[in-house]
Formats: structure tokens, sequence, C-alpha cells
């Protein structure tokens, strides 16, 4: 027997505990990947949008909701993508950022409109998740995945990532 | 726009990026230095991710049941339609890096003009790729002042580069029936309305390269109807030989 229809605050607090895979700190719905959730006696249908386009964990991401969601019982689950509006990291709560920073990712800054040809170097300051210094430099804009870009701490000496502002 | 346009409109800027990204691709492992290799392989994923989007819409255009795989994949280099640019073999790391400049800077006016498209999906996947495309003109054009302003030999490495790239841009800009096409219909850009911005914004980063725009006017074009040089047949054979070697498999 099925249970009674989830209510979407309740698919959204079920899939509150499906963590990202490459950042364990935070769950998909922190990071915004799950645009909408909703039941009908037919099944539930998941709404998500990947965080960048080829982005490899979203494969292993659906199958998390899958098994999330699977368990409750609530029949099939159907997961839709959707690439607009385009995700931005300003969909990362406030929780979710100091989450972040607490495991060692610096948080994105707020999304800056910029010139359209971004051709200088960038003048926010980004903060050492460890030490708290703002004297640091980046790397490389390009991290260990396409969410985050590589610094280097001059207080600490410390390398650490940052969550890129997109 | 009618669907026989849509089709190889939506096949041209999806080859553009498979082929590159899968270019970039054979970066991996053999970066200069490990942040480089980091780099230049997610920028390779965001091309080759944005080419699965366009490459799925354009299956559903053509309506003859090829999903993105069996466009990527089972396609000889004859039926590819990306630009002569974008194929040509990777060079060292500042050939692949004034070029990924050259593109990139098309690819963001591009794709920032697409955002605008009439049709919903490829507004969608142009809005994502905006911001995917940023990212990868601030690290190239970044690498092109530090090359071409740099030491005597990464100044000459990337002035060859460009003297022998600066032939294949021109065909970024033409435009034929199925841009023409594309363009009236709200669907897509004209791309020789974006040569002004681009050459603004590439001679801006190329002065401060202390890099000089070769004086050749002739330019090499093809790769739109499918007439390519002879290096997309070999990189298609290492690209294409599991999928055909195993036709439906999957892991």
């Amino acid at each position: 027997m099925k249970r009674a229809l989830p209510s979407r605050d309740e698919l959204f607090e079920i899939l509150g505990g499906v963590m990202d895979p490459e950042v364990p700190v935070l769950s998909v719905v922190e990071l915004g990947i799950i645009r909408d959730a909703a039941a009908t006696d037919d099944g539930v249908v998941i709404t998500i949008t990947p965080t960048y386009s080829g982005c490899p964990a979203m494969r292993e991401i659906e199958s998390e909701i899958r098994g999330a969601l699977d368990i409750h019982g609530f029949g099939p689950v159907d997961i839709r993508t959707t690439y607009s509006p385009a995700w931005t990291t300003d969909w990362i709560t406030g929780p979710a950022r100091a989450k972040l920073e607490a495991y060692g990712i610096a948080p994105p800054g707020p999304v800056q409109p910029e010139e359209l040809i971004p051709l200088r170097r960038r003048s926010a300051l980004v903060r050492c998740p460890y030490c708290k210094s703002e004297n640091t430099e980046q790397r490389s804009v390009f991290g260990t995945t396409a969410c985050k870009s590589i610094w280097y701490c001059n207080a600490c000496l410390q390398p650490f990532e940052e969550f890129k502002a997109i | 726009m009618s669907t026989p346009s849509l089709f190889p409109y939506l096949l041209r800027l999806a080859d553009d990026r498979l082929v590159l990204g899968h270019r970039l691709s054979e970066w991996c492992g053999h970066g200069p230095i490990l942040e480089e290799d980091i780099a230049l392989a997610n920028v390779a994923l965001d091309l080759i991710g944005e080419a699965t989007l366009l490459l799925k819409l354009a299956g559903d255009a053509e309506g003859q049941g090829r999903n993105e795989d069996a466009l990527a994949y089972f396609r000889d280099s004859g039926d590819y339609r990306n630009a002569l640019l974008v194929e040509l073999p990777k060079g060292d790391f500042g050939f692949t890096i004034v070029r990924q400049f050259l593109f990139s800077a098309f690819a963001l006016l591009q794709m920032d003009a697409l955002q605008r498209s009439s049709n919903a999906m490829l507004a969608g996947i142009a809005a994502k790729a905006v911001k995917e495309i940023r990212y990868h003109v601030r690290h190239s054009a970044q690498w092109v002042v530090t090359l071409g302003d740099g030491t005597e030999e990464s100044h000459g490495r990337a002035q060859g580069a460009l003297d022998e790239l600066w032939r294949y841009t021109g065909e970024l800009f033409l435009a034929d029936a199925v841009d023409r096409d594309a363009a009236s219909s709200g669907v897509g850009v004209d791309p020789s309305t974006l040569i002004e911005p681009w050459r603004a914004q590439v001679d801006e980063i190329l002065t401060r390269a202390t890099l000089t725009v070769p004086s050749v006017t002739y330019m090499q074009r093809g790769g739109r109807d499918g007439r390519h040089t002879e290096h997309l047949g070999h990189m298609l054979a290492e690209m294409q030989i599991v999928a055909r070697s195993h036709p439906g498999a999957s892991w």
C-alpha cells in the first residue's frame, strides 16, 4: 500500500539528506540543484539543474536522488533536467556557505555583473577558509572540479579551493 | 524556422565544441604544469558538456531518432560541420592557448546573443554556456599575455601560433543560408555581426601581449560544408573507435 502523497516540503526534506558527491558537506537542496519536486498518484517528479553543462556528477546525483525516494514507496521517480534559469552560486544559502568554509572551501562571493569579455584579473577578495586571512592569491581559475578554483594563502601558506561565483 | 535549417545550424554549434573539447582532452596527463593540466581538462569538460546538450537538441530537431551519442560517434568527418580552426592538432601549449583565446572570445559573443534565441532550449543552453565561457576567456587571455609578453622563447612560440592560426579565424564569421535563416527566424545569430566586437577584444589582448596580427588576408574555409583538413579524420578515428567497436554498449 502506498503512503499518502508527500508535500513539496516533505520531498525537499528527504532530498536534503542527499549529499553532493563532490562536495559532501552540502546536500543537493543546499546547492540549488533541486528546482522542483511534486508527487502525484503516478509517482514523484523531481526537476534538477546541472551546476555546469558537463558536470560528470549529474548521473551519480540522479541515482542517489532515486535511491533516497525509492525507500519511501512514493511510486516511480521521474527525474527531469532543466537548463533554464541557469544554475547560479547565488542559490547557495548562508548556512550552506558556512558549511563550505568549515569544510575548507572558500564560499562563492556574489555574482558580479561584469563586462562581457572578462579580460582583467578580478579584484574581489577571497578569504582563506583556514586562517581567515584575506592575503590570498589565485593560482588557477580551474580546480579539481568545474565549480572550484585553486587559491593560495600567503598568511598560513595553505593552498585551498574556492567555489567560483557563476 | 524550418526543421531542415535548424538541424544544420545546431550541428555547427555542437561540432565546434565537441571537436575543440576533444582536442583539449588530449592534454589530459600532458599539461606543462599540474594546474594547467586540470584547467585544460576543465575547459574540455565544459565544451563537451555544451556539445552534448546541443547535439541532443540537434537530434530532436532532425527527428530521425539520432541521439547525442549517435551524432558524436557515428558520423564520419565529411558529416562534421565544425570550423577548421578547432580541428587543427593541439600543437604546443602556446598553440593550444592562442587558439583557445581566439575561439572563446568568439564563442562568448555568440552564446551571449543566443541567450535571446526564440528556441527556449537553445537560449537556456546558451545562458549556461556564457557563465562557463567567461572563465575560458579569462584563463586563455591571461596566458596569451603571459606567453606573448614573456621570454623570447614564449613570445616566439605564441607569435608563431598566431601566424598559423589567423587564417582559420575568418571561417567563424562567414554566414551562409543556414546562418541567415537561423538569424532571420530569431533562433540563431548571424556570425558576421560578431566580427567587429571580436576583433576589438582580440586586438586589446594581442596588443598587451606584444603580439602582431599577421598581414595575411586569405582565409581558409570548408568546415561548415564538411570539407575538412586531414587532421579531423585522424582525430575522429581515435574519438570514435570504442563506440564503433562496441555499438550499443553502456558503462
